[in-house]
């Protein structure tokens, strides 16, 4: 297994959705290369930090007007 | 992401929601409101890149759904109907305001070269302490605001909504190997934008 070949299984590898044997020749891989290893882990990083992030959360207030106006529009449209 | 209903359940709490509301128990889709907003909201903000427009998102989403509830089949998980509506609607509003370049899930995407890692450098222990909460945000906003729109909208959904790639697939509806490749793209674009912050600086404890 060469680099490149990793890289194409590194979305399997991390999401833990590949057979045994692949992700043994991944792992030996993993073992000599520095570079792989070191994408692989600030890969696995940048995913943890994205979803850990909290960005875009919705305040309350701003929720309960969106779902008053959905609700609203929802009454209105089961009258019609 | 915990809202999410595990496929193998019997009969979903959400199935049960959506049977009421069906049958004109208007609580009950308040609570299907309830239960998704904020996942709806974060996903448009993502795609539209605009507050106003992701409040629209929200709205007109759950609208469409409440009316077109009698369609559907109960095939797929009510949140992954959802999500496909909401999708819509925001690449909708992303196209109105970007009217020069077309956005779409299709697009030719030729940025095998822009994904190829070009610098490989540790990052410090807990990259994300060196900022503070408002540092961090704007970096992560800004970094996943350069990646194209469907890269953006497959890693959102795989990786911060938790939905799993067939899931994905069936939202966008695009193919489990196009949902793959797009989502190594993007990981592999986003790590690599966030190289200059989170890297390991010679000599020093990883602190700015």
């Amino acid at each position: 297994m060469n680099c490149s070949d990793f890289l194409k299984e590194l979305t399997d590898y991390l999401d833990d959705s590949i057979d045994a044997r692949t992700r043994t020749e991944l792992e030996e891989h993993l073992q000599w290369c520095h570079n792989c290893f070191v994408i692989c882990n600030t890969t696995k990083k940048t995913i943890e930090i994205y979803r850990d992030s909290q960005l875009y959360e919705l305040p309350d207030d701003l929720r309960t007007r969106l779902r008053s106006a959905i609700m609203t529009k929802c009454q209105h449209q089961k009258k019609a | 992401m915990g809202a999410i209903q595990k496929l193998d359940e019997p009969i979903s709490e959400e199935l049960k929601l959506v049977r009421a509301a069906k049958a004109g128990d208007i609580g009950a889709f308040e609570q299907l409101v309830h239960r998704y907003d904020r996942n709806v909201f974060r996903i448009a903000q993502h795609i539209t890149q605009n507050r106003e427009d992701a409040e629209d998102v929200v709205q007109d989403a759950f609208l469409k759904a409440y009316e077109n509830l009698k369609n559907f089949q109960e095939q797929s998980k009510f949140y992954t109907w959802l999500v496909r509506i909401a999708v819509n609607e925001a690449l909708m509003r992303l196209r109105r305001r970007r009217p020069e370049r077309m956005v779409s899930l299709d697009e030719e995407v030729k940025t095998d070269e822009d994904s190829m890692p070009r610098e490989v450098a540790d990052w410090s222990p807990n990259p994300e302490q060196q900022y503070t909460q408002a540092e961090l945000r704007d970096i992560l906003t800004k970094t996943i605001q350069g990646l194209p729109s469907s890269f953006r909208t497959v890693f959102v959904l795989r990786d911060v909504e938790g939905l799993s790639t067939e899931e994905t697939a069936s939202a966008l509806d695009l193919s489990i190997p196009a949902v793959k490749s797009r989502l190594l793209r993007a990981r592999l674009q986003l790590r690599e934008r966030l190289n200059k912050y989170f890297k390991r600086r010679k000599g020093g404890d990883g602190k700015k």
